[in-house]
């Protein structure tokens, strides 16, 4: 196997395909690139600090807000009582989701009020001064109680194949199971932030650290109560999203609108760490349940499994988490018949929501815990159960909800990455190990993946764009997607000059806007290229078209022989700079500017019978992780990584490869060491980096090889046939939990797999106990 | 005593701060706001992601990155600082900007500036990189293409930017005073007379008083410039540290100091080098946590203390200097001067583990350290302390008692393993349950057996 230098590849070209670095690197490393709390203070500028719910759950008074007023330098205190419009955050309007909370307190951290000062110091004394009356009632705190007792948010989900139950009844073997994977905070390094700056008539601009910019403009006008058009967004670049800032960026950029719309002036609401991570959504904690039943061969044929995910207090993004949870359930595959059964269950916690995977990272676990536990009682090997089981080939393409797989393109990942991780020889090199050393053990894991791409949510799978050329053929671009690191502005500038044939330098990159590109989708669920790259192909095509027109009637040939390249445009011996055609538009009255609008094609779903085309295409990848774990400490630490990820034709292969060693590490991060910890009274305890622990340099594998899968276009019609990448190579992080059972000789190894689960995990497998 | 402004050296120019600036605001604070510098970012204010880092010039050359968010500026007043603009901009970056903007090591960009000023003290400093890198949180690109960039940086040999003379020993804000004062007399009278001023040492933990709860302490007296306080002192049998001696540069001569190799690896686990660039082993010991990551080894070699206060001085082992949960045997207006270390005795086995969720810049679940002499074959010597098991950093007499004189084999070892066990009571916590704690407090004491016959 080669390794390519990806680092090289087209650093001389800058159309689609060329690894060219982020957009802002050199503005980064000096300090320059402004984040939203870098923005020159507007005159006049306030502060806003949010009183907490120092309760899980309980009965609230109406909120007594003179404390705070009494304290120097506060100029407002805001309680639901002075939202003008609806105190309403709900992605879909019912139920309500209230911004400030009425009544009812329902998580610890939960938003009871806002606190506006002269400086931040004044605010944040303000809302300390604070002090809500609540009659506490009992907190629901676990998942377990909540699925029990039937607490669930929304219905849940069923998704059958033919007959489970008497399927396993009737199979040679069952087996069943039970484990737990941990929530996830995002921990962007930026913390959530909005400044709001009130103009004339109610306009109000809002800069927004956010992924969803359409979505602040929608919650902070029905806050206000206003029409949309008063209110434009602007969003130049985040400090890290990874889902957090989907939909709850939109109510910290509402309160600050609500208080500048209550004070008239400027107002910036920060919030400090502890805050954020008390007062924010997670991932989504989740309960699995299974019973399997499979023969000698290890063939699985039947699977009747439950997952239960800890939606917390409210639903927000759990109906598409729970989707997605289901819909990935099989991963890669094929079981005959299956019933899955998934539910976002109600505790007493922050509301769960987006993050990176969306559900994906939770529902791959599952079959990864059937197949190692079918492979020990078989005395095979995980992978072996996996390889017989895998869609296609001999067994069926479809998932359970109908759309198929490429059995050809995962098992060619899965053996691209086996032969460059050089699997056998390291698997006898591991078992030699192990021979000869008591305490220290090293495990091998693999992992091979099948995700879809689209928003689950039809509607969603939108997007637009505005390119103007200027008359001295410089371009100005502008789309619905966010940049918050993922190199998504630089690809879609490279879609953009590969279309007009000019160098990206001459595309000129800007923020997004409410105002320039209206109704979009947030930039999530990996689609930020596929959609918003189409649309600003579009759009730029459309310019190009015209333009192509004007210098096939000057020159007398027809458009279709008119080519764009290397800043020129040309048709046979006729050439001519590219600025000199723009120049020529204008004088001839052409329009230089134009929209671009895309909608991803073939897309259905049935809600009542789960069943459809909910994805535009899969994307594929495999995993192989070696680990050393200490069986007297429960540590353990990362020997080698070798991902391979389909990536279509990449559009960028520098980006694609941040990507993916990127999200990997995340994922390591949500295996390994990321632990929410409540106690017994509900309150999170883990609300900084000094207890929340995110992986660091070392956590990484010493070896980290990185392959994007070559020669493989996607065979769906994506732009430039390149492939979404920013959520998978989360879950290739699996292997590393497959790795450590293998280290722990474990049955169950709940997550995220800390020294003490990985401690107790050994002692159990070294008494031969069952889980 | 002489009263002044705030001054300090900011990327190479002399800056003294208008009269009322609070001397307890954060650096961090006063450069985003006031300078109008906001490369420098706020990831957490707590000094653990490191997005604030910024790097104190010392005199030798001695590049020390430390947190923003947790220095006030009473503490960097008379000191030489540099932050992301002072090394380059995006016409003229510096060459380590450059290097990092071309490996594709940022992303979103928020850790990067912090990311810089730690690569350029690394620069000059050099080790290892991830020792390097341990105080910098990055979400997104994974590290790789971090570590490849800073491995592969050159010094760029610049001198460091000179450090105003003759600072203020007496700064003064409305409803502030915070102090540095030059000698022990003058410390100690000033603690007398001040009975509840804060007594700052690296600002570590206090620190977090000031960026986080947003406190203001109406008296600071700073204890960074007292000489007494400040040596380090090799000698024969031991060191000697002043209490208010860095991590930094405790790591740097115990790392020279082959006995004393495994208190230099749990200090380069200790915070980060961030952290070890401000905090103190005075400030360890004040605090007296019950996880206080120095303290553990300081019980197993016997270190002591020498305390001063109106009374005179007085010397006291550290097991007795250590009463409770984060209580001490200070009398009123009594300092910690200095802490003795001794070696280990020739051929004892020493130890000073630590265990953590994260190996970097996680604070202790479980610290072991030990010193275990044998003598033909027989433990004539045995001296085991921990930390995160109990409400102080303690010995454990049950599990010496079971080794003393016992023939040094994985019985022994085994029963002095589960007499500890049987000796502790730890809590459950964020960190790990009391099942975990008294496990693998155990477990490590077994683990010492293991590597001794390993390396044997």
């Amino acid at each position: 196997m080669m390794d390519t230098p990806l680092h090289h590849i087209g650093r001389d070209r800058s159309g689609p395909g060329a690894a060219l670095r982020q957009d802002s690197a050199l503005k980064h490393t000096t300090g320059e690139a402004r984040f939203t709390d870098d923005l020159p203070m507007p005159a006049g500028l306030l502060h806003a600090a949010l009183v907490l719910s120092p309760v899980a759950h309980g009965r609230l008074a109406p909120i007594d807000l003179s404390p705070a007023l009494a304290v120097s330098g506060v100029v407002a205190a805001i309680g639901p009582g002075d939202i003008p419009g609806r105190n309403d955050i709900a992605q879909a309007r019912r139920p309500q989701e209230h911004m400030l909370a009425e009544g009812l307190v329902e998580y610890w951290g939960q938003p009871l009020a806002i606190v506006v000062g002269e400086t931040r110091d004044a605010a944040l004394a303000g809302a300390a001064a604070v002090r809500p009356e609540i009659e506490p009632l009992r907190p629901v705190l676990s998942v377990e109680e909540a699925l029990d007792s039937g607490a669930f948010l929304m219905p849940p989900s069923v998704m059958t194949r033919g007959d489970a139950p008497a399927a396993i009844a009737a199979a040679p073997r069952r087996l069943s199971g039970l484990f737990h994977a941990g929530g996830q905070e995002h921990f962007y390094l930026e913390g959530q932030i909005a400044l709001a700056i009130p103009g004339e008539d109610g306009d109000l601009v809002i800069h927004s650290s956010t992924q969803h910019p359409t979505e602040v403009q929608h919650i902070s006008a029905r806050i206000l109560g206003c029409d949309h058009n008063r209110i434009s967004v602007q969003v130049r670049r985040l400090g890290g999203g990874f889902g957090g800032k989907e939909s709850n960026a939109s109510w910290v950029a509402a309160c600050a609108a609500l208080a500048a719309r209550r004070t008239g002036r400027p107002v910036k609401l920060r919030l400090g760490r502890k805050q954020d991570i008390a007062a924010t959504g997670k991932r989504h904690p989740m309960l699995f349940r299974w019973e399997v039943g499979f023969d000698e061969t290890g063939r699985i044929l039947a699977l009747d499994a439950t997952l239960a995910a800890d939606g917390g207090h409210s639903v927000d993004l759990s109906a598409g988490v729970v989707f997605r949870s289901v819909t990935h359930a099989l991963n890669c595959l094929d079981v005959p018949a299956v019933r899955i059964f998934g539910a976002a269950c109600k505790t007493n916690t922050v509301s769960n929501t987006a993050f990176r995977g969306f559900g994906g990272p939770q529902g791959v676990l599952l079959m990864e815990d059937v197949t190692h536990r079918i492979a020990r009682s078989l005395g095979m090997t995980q992978e072996a159960v996996r390889e017989r089981n895998l869609a296609g080939g001999e067994n069926d393409e479809a998932t359970p909800y109908g759309q198929k797989l490429e059995g050809d393109l995962l098992r060619r990942v899965w053996a691209e990455c086996q032969d460059g991780a050089d699997w056998t020889r390291r698997r006898a090199e591991v078992d030699a190990f192990n021979a000869r050393n008591e305490v220290v053990k090293r495990g091998l894991g693999s992992f091979v993946l099948a995700f879809g791409i689209s928003f689950g949510i039809l509607s969603m799978n939108q997007a637009g764009a505005l390119v103007h050329v200027y008359e001295d053929g410089s371009i100005r671009l502008n789309h619905g997607g966010t940049e918050m690191g993922q190199g998504l502005f630089i690809k879609i500038a490279q879609v953009v000059a590969g279309v007009f044939g000019v160098p990206v330098e001459r595309v000129r990159i800007t923020a997004t806007s409410t105002a320039e590109v209206p109704n979009t989708a947030p930039t999530a669920a990996s689609t930020g290229s596929d959609l918003n790259g189409w649309a600003a192909q579009l759009a730029a095509t459309t310019i190009r078209t015209r333009m192509a027109e004007l210098a096939a009637a000057e020159w007398g040939v027809r458009p279709e022989e008119i080519s764009f390249e290397e800043e020129e445009v040309f048709a046979g011996n006729h050439r001519m700079r590219f600025g000199e055609l723009a120049h020529r538009c204008v004088q001839a009255r052409v329009s230089l500017s134009s929209t671009g609008f895309y909608r991803t094609p073939g897309l259905h779903w049935d809600p009542v019978a789960l069943r459809g085309e909910p994805y535009f295409y899969f994307s594929y990848g495999a995993a192989v992780a070696e680990v050393e774990l200490d069986l007297l400490t429960g540590e353990h630490r990362m020997i080698r990584t070798d991902l391979v990820q389909d990536c279509g034709r990449s559009l960028n292969p520098a980006v694609d490869r941040g990507q993916i060693e990127g999200a990997f590490v995340q994922g390591l991060g949500y295996i390994t060491c990321e632990e929410l910890w409540w106690d017994d009274q509900g309150r999170l305890r883990t609300l900084g980096p000094s207890t929340y622990k995110v992986p660091g340099s070392r956590d990484v594998p010493a070896v980290m090889n990185v392959r994007l899968l070559e020669g493989a276009p996607a065979r769906a019609d994506t732009i430039f046939r390149s492939k979404a990448v920013g959520e998978p190579p989360v879950m290739l992080a699996t292997a590393v939990w497959n790795a450590l059972r293998d280290a722990a000789g474990a049955d169950r190894l709940d997550l995220p797999a800390t020294p003490e689960r990985l401690l107790m995990a050994a002692r159990r497998g070294a008494c031969g106990q069952q889980s | 005593m002489t009263t002044g402004p705030i001054v300090f050296t900011l990327n190479g120019t002399h800056r003294a701060l208008p009269p009322g600036t609070s001397p307890t605001t954060t650096l961090l604070d006063w450069l985003r706001g006031p300078a109008g510098l906001t490369g420098t970012k706020e990831g957490c204010a707590e000094g653990d992601c490191g997005a604030c880092t910024v790097v104190i010039e010392e005199a030798d050359g001695a590049r020390v990155p430390v947190n923003a968010c947790l220095a006030m500026l009473g503490q960097v007043h008379g000191r030489a600082l540099r932050t992301v603009e002072g090394l380059g901009g995006p016409a003229t970056p510096h060459p380590i900007q450059r290097a990092l903007a071309e490996a594709d090591a940022t992303q979103c960009g928020f850790c990067t500036p912090g990311i810089v000023m730690t690569a350029w003290a690394h620069s000059r400093e050099g080790g290892d990189v991830h020792d390097a890198l341990a105080g910098n949180l990055c979400r997104c690109t994974g590290y790789r293409p971090i570590v490849e960039a800073m491995s592969g940086l050159h010094d760029d040999g610049a001198a460091p930017a000179p450090s105003p003379t003759g600072p203020a020993t007496r700064l003064e804000a409305p409803g502030q005073v915070f102090h540095r004062p030059a000698t022990l007399e003058a410390l100690l009278s000033l603690h007398a007379a001040h009975p509840d001023a804060w007594l700052l040492s690296g600002g570590t933990d206090l620190g977090l008083r000031v960026s986080e709860r947003r406190e203001m302490p109406a008296m600071v007296i700073c204890l960074s410039d007292v000489p007494e306080m400040k040596g380090l002192a090799a000698g024969p049998e031991g060191l000697r540290v002043g209490a208010a001696t860095s991590y930094r540069q405790l790591l740097a001569v115990c790392e020279a100091d082959s006995a004393m190799s495994p208190f230099a690896g749990l200090l380069r686990r200790l915070g980060s080098r961030q952290i070890r660039g401000m905090g103190t082993i005075g400030g360890n010991l004040g605090t007296a946590s019950p996880i206080g990551d120095a303290l553990p080894p300081l019980l197993a070699l016997g270190a002591t203390l020498r305390l001063v206060g109106p009374e005179g001085r007085r010397e006291m082992p550290v097991e007795s200097f250590l009463t409770g949960y984060r209580t001490n045997a200070l009398r009123p207006g009594e300092i910690i001067q200095d802490v003795f270390i001794p070696r280990p005795p020739t051929g004892a086995l020493f130890v000073a583990e630590k265990l953590s969720k994260r190996p970097d810049q996680d604070i202790t679940t479980v610290g072991l350290s030990a010193v275990i002499g044998l003598e033909r074959g027989h433990v004539s010597l045995a001296r085991i302390a921990l930390g995160g098991t109990g409400p102080r950093a303690e010995r454990c007499s049950a599990a010496e008692a079971a080794l003393l004189g016992q023939a040094w084999s994985r019985e022994a070892v085994e029963a002095a393993a589960s007499a500890l066990e049987a000796a502790i009571a730890p809590l459950s916590d964020l960190r790990a349950s009391a099942d975990y704690r008294r496990l693998a407090a155990g477990n490590l004491l077994r683990r010492l057996w293991h590597r001794q016959t390993e390396a044997a």
